[in-house]
């Protein structure tokens, strides 16, 4: 859907993306993450070509991106805005044609729209007469309206309030379900487990990471497991298939513990250890979770 | 380009739709109106009297009784009669007032004049004026001067100015021709600040609001420029258009209402219609829409550079200085010597020219002048919109970081 090929792109005094590639598959959410400063809004300007890169391809369904794709790209920029002064029915229908709707068909499609978020009331209103959550929903309209089949949200949650939040990001999901492609980004990692399917980290304008959230959680299980069982304390001498890494809690001969499992050893191992001794309440696989996967990127290269 | 249509339209129509701009289409006209109501009012009464008035003159001083001479419709009457029976009479009679001299007439508001009605002005301007032409030769009498060598001294020439022609030789109008000419240098002036003020806001706007990212992820930045200085540029050709037909019929209406049918102010019409408008119309136009292409694109550049209005200042000043420069020129110096090397050389450079020539062509401009000052306004107005578009580009994406001119010129370089 989205092949990004070697980006480069300096502005006076820094690089804001240094030999970046990705690939993002029709019909994916894909998260784009770093913390600020890292390039994010860089590449994304650049695949709407707002700016181009100084050396690097962008491939759009195979064909190189040219202006003919602007019209299948929805865009929803970090910094939102809308004409002030203008009412909202005529704003949307001259972003909605400025992509190549015709009148018609954006009246018709917004009708649509304004009815499934409430926003019927609105059209005669002018921008500035809407507060700030109501400017964004309008916005995300905007964005939407032609139907591309990819959709670039740059930081999207922020500025809504967790209801609207909730409307949005399930918007979203509808949209995806129906077939378009979403790239998004976002320096708030819980978002990201929840409606992802891949992702690309980027830091300090390098990719240090990417690939389906799946697959990059699998590579970061370290055979952590957290063990709670009643009993009589296990006495960890070493002869365990398993090595104590922290005591959590323990009360009332129940006790929580973090191990980690020795080499070729599976949890039903432990388990088959376990049984005899004690009685266990729950054994789960510690995975780390993208935050934490983040961070310790950021920090190792740092 | 059938986006670049969409954004003329934008701009057109939202502009078009204030309220503020329907005020400015019918305030000017209305004004335009009323003054010319005013001059037909005043030429219809200031011309002459209607009715013949006798003036019964009561000479205190000795020095104005028998002097005065009767001007068409008014008498004079020298009366031995006592002031109450003089305004008596006046009080019976309107056509008839009562001059009271007293020997003290050179003091303030000392001499008096008693009337049923308030005098017309062309009656005691006519008083007046002839009572100063006696009291002055009393003076010169009574100081010893020969009034007669002094009257045949006194000179009072006017110029004819006559201009050879192919045709022959045909009455020119220099007055008319001077006031035409600054008063179109003048509109093109303020219109070339306010409507490129306009686009310069407009650009500032789409920039604060934050827009313009979504638009130019739509559009190209130059269509976006190009758009924009398009629509704002048809607004000022509307409101040229609208109020030059409505005045025209504002005039018409006026004249007709209040009709004076000789006088000055018809004389002067009469002038006017010597002057080829269709032709300064037309180049009026051509400097208008050149002159405007070419600044607005420098608005345009200096609003993408800026994050609010008042920033704007130190990229304005070197915008302006040129207008300004001109147009001082223009009113003060120029018109007095429409073909001086300054005022050619002026109104040949493109920055300049837009003012400098309306000055210069109700004289008549050579033609080869005015083909190079031509060609010279597109040229310019081309290269401007280059220069402004490479800076637009990446002005309008930039945020929070205070241009200088050393940072223009890096923007003007960058690839795309």
């Amino acid at each position: 859907m989205l092949s990004i090929r070697n980006i480069v792109k300096q502005y006076a005094g820094h690089t804001a993306l240094s030999g970046v590639s990705l690939e993002v598959e029709r019909g994916q959410i894909f998260g784009l993450l770093g913390p600020n400063g890292a390039g994010k809004t860089s590449l994304i300007r650049i695949v709407n070509q707002i700016t181009a890169p100084d050396s690097g391809e962008v491939y759009f369904n195979g064909e190189k991106l040219n202006q003919s794709h602007i019209e299948r790209i929805g865009y929803l920029p970090e910094e939102r805005g809308l004409y002030k002064k203008m009412e909202i029915g005529e704003q949307m229908i001259y972003l909605a044609r400025l992509k190549g709707l015709s009148r018609d068909e954006a009246i018709k499609r917004l009708k649509v729209w304004f009815e499934k978020l409430g926003m019927q009331t609105w059209w005669k209103l002018k921008i500035e007469e809407l507060s700030k959550g109501m400017q964004q929903k309008a916005q995300f309209v905007a964005t939407v309206l032609h139907e591309p089949d990819l959709i670039i949200l740059d930081e999207p949650f922020s500025g809504f309030d967790p209801v609207n939040a909730e409307v949005i990001k399930d918007e979203i999901l509808e949209l995806n379900r129906k077939g378009a492609t979403i790239l998004f980004s976002t320096h708030r990692m819980e978002s990201v487990e929840q409606l992802c399917d891949a992702i690309a980290l980027l830091d300090r304008s390098k990719k240090i990471l990417d690939g389906k959230i799946k697959d990059i959680k699998n590579s970061y299980r370290n055979n952590v497991y957290l063990v709670e069982y009643s009993g009589d304390k296990i006495d960890m001498d070493g002869s365990q298939p398993f090595h104590l890494l922290d005591e959590i809690g323990s009360a009332d001969n129940c006790f929580t513990v973090r191990i980690k499992l020795n080499e070729n050893i599976t949890s039903n191992d432990v388990l088959k250890y376990m049984i005899p001794k004690v009685h266990i309440n729950m054994l789960q696989e510690v995975i780390p979770s993208m935050n934490e996967i983040f961070i310790e990127q950021v920090n190792k290269i740092a | 380009m059938n986006k670049v249509l969409l954004i003329i339209q934008r701009e057109y129509f939202t502009r078009v739709r204030k309220k503020s701009f329907l005020i400015m289409i019918f305030v000017v006209p209305s004004l335009i109106f009323v003054m010319s109501a005013v001059i037909a009012l005043v030429a219809k009464n200031s011309g002459q009297l209607s009715t013949p008035q006798v003036i019964k003159v009561l000479d205190e001083s000795g020095v104005f009784a028998g002097k005065f001479h009767d001007a068409k419709n008014i008498h004079f009457e020298t009366t031995k009669q006592s002031l109450n029976a003089v305004k008596q009479e006046a009080k019976n009679d309107e056509n008839l007032s009562a001059l009271q001299i007293p020997a003290n007439y050179k003091t303030k508001d000392a001499v008096q004049i008693y009337a049923k009605k308030k005098p017309e002005f062309a009656l005691s301007g006519e008083i007046e004026r002839q009572m100063n032409t006696i009291a002055v030769s009393d003076g010169m009498i009574k100081h010893h001067i020969d009034t007669a060598v002094l009257r045949s001294i006194k000179s009072d020439i006017s110029l004819n100015p006559i201009e050879v022609t192919d045709t022959g030789d045909k009455k020119a109008n220099v007055g008319a021709a001077v006031g035409v000419g600054i008063a179109c240098a003048i509109l093109i002036y303020i219109s070339l600040f306010i409507y490129g003020a306009q686009v310069m806001r407009g650009v500032i706007e789409e920039k604060t609001s934050r827009i313009i990212e979504v638009i130019i992820s739509s559009v190209k930045p130059f269509q976006l420029m190009l758009g924009k200085i398009i629509g704002v540029g048809l607004v000022g050709l509307t409101q040229f258009a609208a109020w030059i037909i409505l005045s025209y019929i504002a005039t018409k209406i006026a004249g007709a209402a209040f009709s004076a049918p000789q006088g000055g102010v018809m004389g002067f019409l009469a002038i006017l219609k010597t002057i080829p408008f269709g032709h300064i119309m037309g180049i009026f136009i051509f400097y208008f829409l050149t002159g405007y292409l070419l600044y607005s694109a420098l608005f345009a550049a200096v609003g993408s550079a800026v994050d609010s209005e008042t920033e704007t200042q130190q990229f304005m000043f070197p915008i302006t200085l040129p207008l300004l420069f001109t147009y001082i020129l223009s009113v003060s110096i120029l018109f007095q010597a429409p073909n001086s090397p300054l005022a050619v050389w002026l109104s040949i450079i493109p920055f300049t020219a837009p003012v400098a020539m309306m000055v210069r062509i109700p004289f008549g401009v050579p033609g080869w002048q005015l083909a190079l000052s031509m060609s010279l306004m597109v040229i310019g107005f081309v290269f401007t919109t280059y220069v402004a578009a490479r800076i637009y580009r990446v002005g309008v994406l930039m945020y929070g970081k205070k241009a200088s001119y050393k940072e223009l010129a890096k923007w003007f370089f960058y690839k795309e």
